[in-house]
């Protein structure tokens, strides 16, 4: 469970609230809606570190 | 092996002067370091204890067979992940032999899926069990924030969120244990930062080391361990800087606090850890399904009779010591949490045959 999953953002839909700001992530070819309220700097391009549908982190590029 | 695992690895051989033991957090870490038979090749003189980090399997027997008695309502969807669903109430049952009595239990993935499930049936009761630990209490929270702006009034939490620093700073306390050295879990620390951990360290005075989950985070985490010890030293280091920054998740924090607060908890074979849980917060109380929990009975003593989960957990008792392990207790037949879970200790022994 506290294994996150890494996936790429790559399209995102923004909301007044960013409570429920979503994006769409990019796992290995498949797509799932995840919701971006604790990353508000996530932008498209971006590797992000999601658990249970709820994006946590991004990822720092690897040197 | 990559060359960069190879080369850590002898540097951790070179360092090595007298024996460490040393703890893993996070069941996510113990499955990958046997995977990668990371335990089989450290000098002799390091010892890994696997430490409480499994959600499932910490969660507290009582709340379990809470979850049982919701489940058998008519009018109940129950709804949690999929490892909650296999592990053992008192009695026993599981959630999934409830499921196939008729019970509508259902696997989500996201805690986000619950709302849409409650929307879905306005005449049905949804009852989310929330576990885990301070990676996945933000999205319960989010839920709970997004229910109550919804106004959502067919939804309830049963929560059993579980916070890692109380329980490490309970263990350490304890003159009998042996943890001379903590890999802190990555993820919890990219949620929480790391404040709360220099504050173990200042209390407890062990070296205490975020690590990440692969090959040759984990072994970067052991050699700064490892070194720090050999040194004397006793400080807390990120070695996982990729997904960790010394604040955490500013965000995530303010969540979890506006709409839970810390409270004493049952851990499934530890007992009561100060602080070790969540609840919700009084304006969430609409969401809320208060804990039952029963005075210690004859089938709890029962239930450690014949599972020692507690000892594995504490690091106490190799999973593959016990005397059910692998003959009574397989993944496909538990006697206890550890055995079910992907992050269990004894589920990893029994997979990688240690």
């Amino acid at each position: 469970m506290c294994l996150a999953v890494a996936g790429e953002l790559v399209s995102i839909s923004e909301h007044a609230d960013p409570l429920w700001r979503m994006g769409d992530v990019c796992f290995g070819g498949v797509l799932r809606q995840v919701s971006l309220a604790c990353v508000p700097e996530a932008r498209i391009g971006d590797q992000l570190l999601v658990h249970v549908g709820v994006a946590l982190t991004v990822l720092e590029p690897e040197p | 092996m990559s060359a960069e695992a190879k080369q850590l690895l002898e540097q951790i051989h070179s360092s090595t002067t007298r024996p460490w033991t040393l703890m893993e957090v996070c069941g996510g870490q113990t499955h990958a370091l046997l995977r990668h038979g990371i335990d089989q090749l450290l000098p002799p003189e390091i010892t890994l204890i696997h430490g409480p980090g499994c959600p499932v399997c910490v969660t507290a027997t009582e709340r379990i067979d809470q979850a049982l008695a919701l489940a058998e309502q008519p009018e109940v969807i129950l709804c949690s992940y999929g490892d909650m669903l296999r592990v053992p109430g008192s009695n026993g049952r599981d959630l999934l032999s409830l499921r196939a009595q008729g019970a509508d239990v259902r696997v989500i993935y996201s805690p986000l899926d619950v709302l849409e499930l409650a929307r879905q049936h306005p005449e049905r009761q949804v009852v989310f069990f929330a576990v885990g630990f301070e990676t996945t209490a933000p999205a319960t929270a989010l839920l709970a924030q997004q229910a109550l702006a919804e106004a959502i009034s067919n939804l309830k939490l049963l929560v059993a969120h579980v916070r890692v620093v109380p329980v490490l700073n309970q263990l350490l306390s304890d003159p009998a244990c042996a943890v001379q050295g903590v890999l802190a879990a990555g993820h919890v620390c990219t949620v929480m930062g790391g404040s709360e951990l220099n504050d173990l360290v200042q209390r407890r005075r062990r070296p205490v080391v975020i690590t990440g989950f692969s090959a040759e985070e984990l072994l970067q985490g052991i050699l700064r361990c490892i070194t720090q010890l050999e040194r004397g030293e006793a400080r807390v280091e990120n070695a996982y800087g990729k997904a960790v920054s010394a604040e955490g998740n500013r965000e995530a924090q303010t969540l979890l606090k506006h709409v839970f607060e810390p409270i004493n908890t049952i851990w499934r074979g530890l007992g009561v850890i100060n602080q070790g849980g969540y609840k919700l917060r009084p304006a969430f109380v609409q969401l809320a399904l208060d804990h039952k929990d029963r005075q210690a009975s004859n089938e709890q003593t029962a239930e450690q009779a014949e599972c020692p989960s507690g000892l594995v957990l504490q690091g106490l008792l190799r999973p593959s010591a016990c005397s059910s392990f692998g003959n009574r207790c397989t993944p496909d037949h538990p006697l206890g949490a550890p055995m079910v879970s992907s992050e269990g200790a004894c589920a990893a022994y029994y997979r990688y045959q240690r």
